[in-house]
């Protein structure tokens, strides 16, 4: 008996503390009340940042490249990036529209960190045009340097036999599963074991600037493969 | 690859320097760029209208028109642009989509116009964007439907004589407007299936007492009047059934169709019940069959276009009707299990279990409120109350789906009649144009000869009859005119073409038929086939003595110095035989002017008859087809 009687007393607790939820609710939704609460709103904010790159003269000053040049790349980087910054997200989908095959984000992702000199996260048109004036009307040694920077990953000036191996496991990413002969699995280690072999002079197991610059110099191939892009634009 | 992304190969590309330290290998060499145009911009001119754009832009597809050679077919050295004869409108979409990658469909524009422009331009319409191509699509379907509703349409209208009876016989019943005996039989059948319906329904009236018992039902009163119409019915539809099971092509498609199901439930009954009759124990069982003598009525959707558009929506909304079904049961238990907690406090209460609540919540969430059940206590009062208030939502929302899909089906049907309607009118029109045209060219040829013959006469004035014709006109009217000289027939109007037909079936008829004729069935079908069915005409028939006159109006001038029989003769002539006919066929080309009336012998028919079938002289030609005899005329 007393448990009918509570049955039906909290029953109608319930369906008064319903009620009266739903009509704060509706309340809310009219547009009387408003709670603090964070609205998805405020979000579609950030996207919309705009940027204007400095003026041609100044770039044409300070890059290699011709004001035809300029216009030619700049009307590319615009059309793909309206708002004048390439986030990186952006960059990897560009990136990885050049490899379908394999996997190139984790290569994208550190050279987004190579071309984006300031660390703000994006890659503006400046930022772009000093990237590419090294990669393609530099001397040898601001492209070799580039390089250097690119294999560096944390910037401290060295680079261990982790950060080459995550550079090679991320380059022999974007060529995928299918490859002839069949990609091993200790095929990143073993190149990279064949790198240090060559550019590591004094065995300390890092390599330095002067050491890589060095050994790059007296590898043939390497030299002429520098000079292989120049025509690009 | 995306248009935008071919701007940034060269980034890819001087990126790979990252590469070159950690290779092996020497690396390849890199392509010459030989011809390294410097970017110039190219003018496309659209009727008019200047677009303007990087020659690069354009050649990111070069599988294109546009990308390709092709546009310098459309080169204008003059003004050093490339001119396109085509609408700016969609170009700007062509064009758009080399700038962006893109192709947009836009809504205004005709969805054939379109496709054309895109076929002209080389461009597949697959690669539409997603945020158009669902429209492109919808757009593309609504077309095809549209073309193929004219097309079964054009095919229901051809008379085929070859169909078999069995054909003849599924058309009747498909479509009963094809003949008077498909109509009685659609109209026949409709009647017995009211009779049968209407049967059912009175068979359980109470009829009235007879003395010493209680109130019969009219069904029990008088069975034997029941009983005989209700065999009556089943026989009709059991014919019916056969019937159509004989003439359908597909057998097995036709019993597996929802419509002979149907038919079999409806007249299952009855012969279940012939067999079982004497069976107490089933008579329940037998009692239930006579249910489904109610599916009767669905024979009426063959009757109705609108009941079969229903069920054709209904099976189209079968999930939003699933929905429907599917939220209504969830609420059902839901405040079914809530009213029943809530009311079980109170004495008396109705809401004895949780399924005899659903009794209530249905009632409720319908807001039918029959009122047998209410809950007395106030939380039963409140959840009562939310329960209305949800029902009510939840049976509103699918139900506007279900009637624009209804609207949108039947407004295609109104439209199919429409223009099934209209399309006999469109026809017409087409006809007098074309009539229009073919009569421009007679009549030109009369006046072209008519002015030959005043020059030949050598009157100085006057020497043009008739309005000048255009440039274009006249070529076509000079091709026509090669066509009459290559095949030796000439054309004729349709309404002397007619008469002629009559003329001749009129006059041969009483007499005995050529026999070559009746060996060259083709010469009797294209003739009047439409007309008269007889098989025994000439094609080629007497000119009207009308049509003579007319023509000797039109030109004064015979053909001279052939020994034609005259117009007056052209009966006796009847026999005479081609070759005479032909030698003075081929003087009369030495002499100018003539009128088409020139009673000439018919010439050789292109079949190349032995015996040609008896000429008939002053006939004016028949069929522009090749098939009949034709005078030759108009000797020029």
């Amino acid at each position: 008996m007393l448990t009918l009687e509570w049955e039906s007393e909290g029953l109608q607790t319930v369906g008064i503390v319903v009620i009266i939820c739903a009509s704060l609710k509706l309340l809310h939704l009219l547009g009387l009340i408003d709670f603090s609460e964070d609205s998805v709103e405020d979000e579609l904010e950030m996207a919309t940042v705009r940027h204007r790159p400095e003026a041609l003269e100044l770039l044409e000053a300070q890059s290699k490249f011709t004001k035809k040049e300029l216009q030619i790349l700049y009307r590319g980087f615009k059309n793909e990036c309206p708002s004048g910054v390439v986030n990186e997200d952006t960059f990897k989908e560009i990136y990885s529209q050049f490899f379908p095959q394999g996997d190139s984000t984790t290569y994208a992702h550190f050279l987004f960190n190579a071309f984006d000199t300031d660390h703000n996260g994006a890659v503006s048109f400046e930022d772009f045009i000093k990237g590419l004036s090294i990669l393609l009307r530099g001397t040898v040694q601001e492209k070799l340097n580039w390089a250097f920077n690119l294999y560096d990953i944390n910037k401290d000036g060295y680079i261990t036999k982790e950060e080459m191996l995550d550079i090679m496991k991320a380059i022999y990413d974007m060529m995928g599963k299918c490859t002839y002969p069949v990609l091993k699995e200790d095929a990143p280690r073993q190149h990279v074991e064949t790198f240090f072999q060559k550019m590591d002079k004094n065995k300390d197991g890092v390599v330095t600037i002067d050491e890589f610059i060095e050994s790059c110099q007296k590898d043939e191939n390497i030299m002429r493969s520098m000079q292989l892009f120049e025509n690009v634009i | 690859m995306a248009a935008g992304v071919a701007a940034w190969l060269p980034f890819a590309r001087a990126a790979a320097i990252g590469w070159m330290p950690v290779a092996n290998c020497p690396m390849p060499l890199a392509p010459a760029d030989k011809n390294k145009r410097q970017d110039e911009l190219i003018v496309l001119n659209v009727s008019g209208r200047r677009f303007q754009t990087w020659r690069t832009t354009l050649e990111r597809y070069p599988d294109t028109l546009l990308g390709s050679t092709e546009k310098e077919f459309f080169f204008n050295e003059d003004t050093k642009e490339y001119f396109f004869d085509r609408d700016p409108e969609v170009f700007r979409c062509v064009l758009n989509f080399y700038r962006t990658g893109k192709l947009h469909y836009p809504r205004y524009e005709c969805i054939s116009a379109y496709d054309d422009e895109l076929a002209f331009y080389g461009i597949l319409p697959e690669i539409i964007g997603d945020c158009c191509y669902e429209e492109y699509k919808d757009r593309k379907r609504e077309n095809a439907e549209r073309l193929m509703d004219d097309n079964d349409s054009e095919n229901n209208q051809e008379s085929m004589p070859s169909l078999s009876f069995r054909q003849t016989m599924w058309r009747a019943f498909e479509n009963p407007h094809t003949s008077t005996l498909a109509l009685v039989f659609y109209y026949v059948t409709g009647f017995f299936i009211a009779v049968s319906v209407i049967t059912n329904v009175v068979e359980t009236v109470p009829c009235g007492t007879v003395p010493g018992s209680k109130e019969l039902p009219c069904g029990e009163r008088y069975s034997v009047a029941f009983f005989c119409l209700d065999t009556a019915c089943v026989m009709i539809f059991t014919v019916e059934y056969l019937l159509r099971l004989f003439a359908a092509p597909s057998r097995y498609r036709f019993i597996r169709s929802v419509m002979s199901i149907i038919d079999v439930v409806a007249i299952m009954p009855y012969y279940i019940g012939l067999v079982m009759t004497n069976n107490e124990d089933v008579s329940g069982a037998f009692v239930t069959l006579r249910v489904f003598r109610v599916f009767r009525i669905f024979k009426f959707s063959r009757h109705s276009q609108g009941l079969r558009i229903l069920g054709y929506t209904l099976k189209s909304c079968a999930s939003e009707l699933g929905f429907l079904l599917f939220s209504l049961t969830m609420a059902i238990i839901i405040f079914a299990t809530v009213m029943f907690y809530a009311e079980k406090g109170s004495s008396a209460s109705k809401f004895t279990s949780i399924p005899a609540s659903f009794w209530y919540t249905i009632v409720t969430m319908t807001t039918l409120g029959y009122g047998d059940m209410v809950p007395k206590t106030i939380a039963g009062k409140i959840f009562g109350s939310i329960c209305s208030l949800s029902g009510v939502l939840v049976i509103a929302l699918p139900v506007p789906v279900i009637v624009s899909n209804f609207s949108r089906i039947y407004h295609q049907n109104q439209r199919a009649d429409k223009r099934r309607a209209q399309k006999k009118a469109r026809l017409a029109r087409i006809r007098v144009a074309k009539t229009g045209s073919s009569n421009a060219y007679l009549h030109s040829k009369r006046n072209g000869l008519l002015n030959e013959a005043l020059e030949l006469m050598g009157t100085p004035e006057e020497e043009h009859m008739g309005k000048t014709t255009s440039l274009i006109e006249s070529q076509h009217h000079h091709l026509l005119h090669c066509l009459e000289k290559t095949t030796n027939h000439e054309f004729i109007d349709e309404q002397m073409f007619e008469q002629n037909c009559m003329e001749s079936s009129m006059q041969n008829y009483p007499s005995t038929r050529s026999p070559s004729l009746s060996s060259h069935p083709g010469l009797t079908t294209t003739c009047c086939s439409r007309r008269s069915k007889k098989t025994t005409h000439l094609p080629n028939s007497n000119l009207p003595a009308t049509r003579l006159r007319s023509m000797q109006e039109l030109s004064t001038i015979h053909i001279q110095g052939s020994e034609q029989p005259s117009l007056t003769t052209s009966r006796s002539s009847l026999n005479l035989k081609a070759d005479d006919g032909l030698r003075p066929n081929c003087k009369t080309s030495q002499i100018t002017t003539a009128i088409i009336s020139i009673p000439t012998p018919p010439a050789l028919t292109p079949e190349g008859e032995g015996r040609p079938p008896p000429a008939s002289p002053g006939s004016n030609t028949n069929v522009p087809a090749v098939a009949s005899n034709v005078v030759k005329v108009s000797a020029l």
